[in-house]
């Protein structure tokens, strides 16, 4: 070690001092999600409104985790809900047991099911882990405890997250990217 | 006539406790600064939750330390264990009297200092050095080896560079003539600051200042990553906070004697504002050491023996002799400013061109 390193080592420190630091600060600001994140699971829909969504349950045989609980029933013509035959009466994963691999998504033939950004899902009761349809439908925003949040103090769901690129598969879903840093 | 009048003695009673005071809020905001700004050398945020923009750290710190458990450790020394954190607190607050903020009289009339001893440095000295018994005395009381280890290295470092620092000081004492801080800051005032004279034994003096005040790089008696905690692993809750608090104390106050001995103290050659030219200096030192720390390395054992035997204490002493020199021959002390020119060229060469350093054994 010289003289030399010590004063320039000085320099080096000093030039940090004077940087911005990289630390997110994150509950006070969002977080810059990365393209290949995986998170709260959402449900998405055909441009005219039918739920992708099948009910085949290729979802729940792909999920390593066992986590996807789905019971299909009979579309009726007149007024269906989903573009196939059938559709998914009841659609439910236990955020809990979810490993967040994304086979789900691989499996699914319509693309319904795509892992979304939400990823602030912590809560007091094992019953509130348990997403069903109206959890993760794409108009839905934010998880149960940011949506129960929002309705107590009656602002509006503050999601923790930044994406700055765009997902083509997660068609309609309206995700934060202003703001975020690459 | 006494140049510098005494105040009454209520007056330097509150005098003292104001610089007592005073001295644990700067010590407990001095912990966030430090905090605070380690982090941004190293890019970080550091500690910013509590209050605006973490502005009420140190009262949550001090709440937490203070109603945490406080552990004596069985094969400890207990009465030993417990005086050694108030001895070295006590003795570090003392040094801080000595140092004048300002001309006599510019405190609401009074004197801008507690007391006004003769004897300045000597008893600077010997109150810094009584510190050092605070830190030996807590490893030797803990009854634990990694405590010893510590508090063995802070003996053994305490002989290598007090001999340098304490040399460092006697050219300037026999430049100005006299013990009395007051003086040596007049003397300062009226030829110039002291580090023109005797910049060799400013350097060393600093050098050693970080040493007294057991900072990187020479922080081996606390060295966390050799030995847990040092000195004070076995030590938790308030009496872990007093050691934090001495180590700070002396912190401060290397920083406010520097300026005094070799930085003109109070004095400014222009807009000469007392109590201003010393706040910044010091805090002008606080933030050098802070750099220092978020830079440099802790040298070995060993090295830091080599070092203050081996560079301080020739240094000091050659510094000595030449200023004893020119003094007992009664040459002009111009000359004395050449020579410290001189060495800063050197060491400035010395930056510039050093060589490689010749590595011994194998390894990278």
């Amino acid at each position: 070690m010289t003289l030399k390193a010590l004063a320039q080592s000085l320099g080096i420190t000093l030039k940090y001092l004077f940087s911005k630091p990289v630390t997110v600060p994150y509950p006070d600001a969002p977080v810059a999600l990365k393209p290949r994140f995986h998170g709260r699971h959402v449900l998405t829909r055909h441009p005219n409104g039918l739920e992708k969504c099948i009910g085949c349950s290729l979802c729940a045989a792909a999920c390593p985790a066992y986590a996807i609980y789905v019971e299909p029933a009979e579309n009726d013509p007149e007024n269906p809900v989903s573009a196939g035959e059938r559709y998914a009466k009841v659609y439910e994963i236990n955020m809990l047991r979810c490993i967040f691999c994304g086979l789900c998504e691989e499996a699914c033939p319509t693309g319904a099911i795509v892992l979304g950004y939400d990823f602030e899902m912590a809560d007091y009761q094992y019953s509130d882990l348990i997403y069903g349809k109206e959890d993760m439908l794409v108009d839905v925003v934010g998880t149960k405890p940011q949506r129960r949040e929002a309705k107590m103090t009656g602002k509006a769901v503050k999601p923790g997250y930044v994406v700055p690129y765009v997902r083509p598969e997660l068609e309609g879903f309206k995700a934060p990217t202003e703001g975020g840093k690459k | 006539m006494n140049p510098y009048p005494l105040d009454p003695y209520w007056m330097v009673a509150l005098k003292a406790l104001l610089v007592v005071v005073g001295l644990l809020t700067a010590f407990a905001f001095m912990t966030l600064i430090e905090r605070r700004l380690l982090a941004r050398f190293q890019i970080r945020m550091g500690p910013n939750r509590v209050g605006p923009s973490g502005l009420f750290q140190p009262i949550a710190d001090a709440i937490k330390s203070i109603f945490k458990e406080d552990l004596v450790v069985e094969r400890a020394d207990k009465v030993l264990f417990v005086l050694a954190p108030l001895l070295g607190v006590v003795f570090a607050l003392l040094a801080f009297g000595a140092i004048p903020f300002g001309p006599p009289g510019s405190f609401f009339g009074f004197q801008p200092w507690v007391v006004n001893l003769d004897l300045g440095i000597l008893y600077l000295f010997a109150v810094s050095e009584m510190a050092i018994y605070g830190i030996f005395l807590a490893g030797w009381a803990s009854g634990s080896k990694y405590s010893l280890l510590g508090s063995l290295r802070s003996s053994a470092s305490l002989i290598s560079y007090e001999l340098g620092l304490g040399i460092a000081l006697l050219a300037p004492v026999l430049l100005v003539g006299s013990l009395n801080l007051n003086d040596i800051v007049n003397w300062q005032k009226e030829n110039g600051w002291l580090f023109l004279y005797a910049f060799p034994a400013f350097l060393v003096y600093a050098i050693a200042a970080l040493a007294e005040a057991a900072r990187t790089p020479f922080d081996l008696p606390e060295a966390e990553q050799e030995l847990v905690g040092g000195y004070h692993t076995e030590y938790s809750s308030i009496k872990w906070a007093l050691f934090q608090m001495t180590e700070y104390i002396h912190f401060i106050t290397a920083s406010a004697l520097i300026p005094t001995l070799f930085l003109g103290g109070w004095t400014m050659p222009f807009f000469n504002v007392p109590y201003l030219w010393m706040f910044l200096k010091i805090a002008f030192f606080l933030f050098l050491f802070i750099w220092i720390r978020a830079t440099w390395f802790r040298l070995r054992y060993d090295q830091l023996l080599r070092f203050g035997w081996g560079f301080l204490f020739p240094v000091a002493l050659v510094w000595f002799l030449i200023t004893a020199l020119v003094v007992a021959l009664g040459l002009p002390r111009v000359y004395l400013v050449y020579l410290s020119g001189l060495s800063f060229l050197a060491l400035l060469g010395a930056t510039f061109y050093s060589p490689k350093p010749v590595r011994k054994g194998g390894g990278a």
